[in-house]
């Protein structure tokens, strides 16, 4: 691999006169998983939100690179090809699943929507797609039909990721995927996604504030504080050694990280 | 019925309107005949009848009207309903145009629900009553959202209600208001007519007009224009079927309406579409019984 899958330079984004990210740059490489970590109001979601196509940014550029093509600014592309890259390259999961499910369509609906929208129109082709993610993801099969407000937590989470794999993205964005579940189910939860990046080979943007979660997953971390990234590096490298003195307080307020 | 009973009433202009308003309605339908199925705003009137009655209809019908229309108004596809007879009777004294309940004497013909069983001909002009004419509304509330899927013919939502449909039903239960996609661009709804109807709308030899008033919108299917139901490969779009023939004149290819005959179970099914049963029993309706 020789060229990056997502450039990034010089990101901004201001809301008002709070500047919640400032000169973020920085480089994606295809089956590379990337943590952001920071304490709360850092700038991690916005980031995400930017990086993602949700959110434009108020200075800087975001490049993405589809298969073998040139790199192309995720906000000067024409909408519909920004939407048609957010719902077949890459796609991000919410930290609450009710922004990223669709709560009143049950949960075969919600991992087919990627597929109707990109044109597919057989239904049994659809479910059995549905059936495969399902299984694929750890959800019972059995249970295609129910809502997903009928579903825990944890099963949303996988639900939402279900929903976002079924179109073969590049990069998946995770936002705090591992929020507000209990220890074991995000043990498994990770189990899942340390398998599914491996085998999917996908790139992976995850912000987290737990650590231990940037351990167990990521290649590279990036450390925020206040809207800026104050230290960058290998994830043992950063855990191991941190540099700037945010970093070695963060590491150092976690027992066993 | 005397002559003066023909004359328009004197404090209203011609068809109710004035002609500013007209003037305003035809080039919203202009430009809607431009763009088939693509829903134009324009300044819907307060009309002298409420909200989902058809204000949208007879602002429509009102700016098309002539001197030598003939006009017809149905209801659920019956020409003797409160609704019909009494817009039917508005554009008679407003405008002291010929009123029929005959589907072929008719040049134009106002609409709740129904499309009439006779095939339509050239020239003719159908125009809907339309509650939402949005058909994304139920699945998006945002309007800037809607704009902006009609916009990038980003459709796939409309596929997840069917496919939730079939995942509940095991088929697409939806029987009315059957979503349409007009010249293979923009995505409409057909007003609530049954979808048993909708096979009607494709390449129809006549002028379809909608016209929704409580939501400012006017669209138009022009004549001979493809319009296809959605549907998926494995499930096919169909139209309802009925075991039995209607009760009154054994028509076999018609929609049928139940109605319930007294307080023992006791039911029938009869034509929806008035004027088409009775021109096959060979009677004709009490058209003197209007004015």
């Amino acid at each position: 691999m020789t060229e990056p899958l997502l450039r990034v330079r010089g990101l901004d984004k201001n809301f008002g006169r709070v500047a919640a990210c400032r000169a973020v740059s920085l480089d994606l490489w295809p089956g590379e998983v990337l943590g952001i970590v920071g304490e709360s109001g850092s700038g991690k979601t916005t980031l995400l939100r930017c990086l993602s196509g949700e959110l434009e940014p108020s200075a800087g550029t975001i490049e993405f690179r589809a298969a073998e093509g040139p790199f192309e600014d995720v906000y000067r592309m024409g909408e519909a090809r920004r939407r048609f890259l957010m719902r077949t390259q890459w796609g991000i999961v919410h930290q609450n699943p009710r922004d990223g499910l669709r709560m009143r369509v049950s949960a075969g609906g919600n991992v087919g929507e990627r597929l109707m929208a990109a044109g597919e129109r057989h239904y049994g082709r659809i479910r059995a797609e549905a059936v495969a993610w399902l299984d694929r993801v750890e959800l019972d099969p059995a249970r295609i039909d129910d809502l997903p407000a009928l579903f825990s937590g944890g099963m949303q989470q996988r639900l939402q990721i279900a929903r976002i794999l079924v179109s073969r993205p590049r990069i998946v964005y995770l936002d705090e995927p591992t929020g507000g579940l209990d220890v074991s189910i995000q043990a498994r939860l990770l189990d899942l996604l340390r398998r599914l990046v491996r085998d999917l080979a996908l790139a992976v943007v995850i912000v987290t504030h737990d650590l231990g979660v940037a351990r167990l997953l990521t290649d590279r971390l990036m450390v925020m504080r206040r809207g800026e990234v104050v230290e960058e590096g290998l994830t043992d490298q950063v855990l191991d050694d941190p540099h700037h003195a945010y970093s070695q307080l963060l590491v150092s307020s976690v027992i066993g990280a | 019925m005397s002559p003066s009973a023909r004359l328009p009433a004197q404090s209203f202009n011609f068809a109710y309107l004035d002609e500013q308003t007209k003037k305003m309605i035809r080039r919203a339908i202009l430009k809607a005949v431009a763009i088939p199925g693509h829903q134009v705003p324009f300044a819907s009137r307060e009309m002298p009848l409420p909200y989902g009655w058809g204000t949208g209809g007879i602002q429509v019908t009102a700016a098309i009207l002539g001197k030598d229309d003939v006009l017809k108004v149905i209801d659920q596809g019956a020409d003797d309903t409160t609704n019909a007879v009494n817009i039917r009777r508005l554009f008679a004294k407003t405008a002291g145009v010929r009123t029929t309940t005959r589907t072929a004497e008719a040049t134009v013909i106002q609409t709740r629900h129904r499309i009439p069983e006779l095939p339509l001909k050239d020239g003719q002009i159908l125009v809907f009553q339309v509650p939402i004419p949005e058909p994304l509304r139920w699945l998006e509330p945002k309007e800037a959202e809607t704009l902006k899927l009609h916009a990038l013919e980003d459709y796939g939502l409309m596929h997840v209600h069917l496919y939730e449909d079939i995942a509940t039903h095991g088929r697409i239960a939806r029987s009315y208001d059957y979503p349409i996609l007009v010249h293979d661009r923009y995505l409409s709804s057909p007003s609530p007519i049954p979808k048993f109807d909708n096979p009607k709308l494709d390449r129809s030899p006549a002028l379809l007009l909608f016209g929704a008033g409580r939501e400012k919108r006017i669209y138009a299917i022009p004549p001979y224009t493809r319009v296809k139901s959605l549907d998926f490969d494995d499930h096919p779009f169909s139209v309802q079927r009925w075991d039995r023939a209607c009760a009154l004149c054994g028509a076999r290819d018609s929609f049928l309406d139940e109605v319930v005959t007294d307080d023992r179970g006791n039911r029938m099914f009869v034509c929806s579409d008035s004027d088409y049963c009775e021109s096959r029993r060979g009677t004709t309706a009490p058209e003197a019984a209007d004015d």
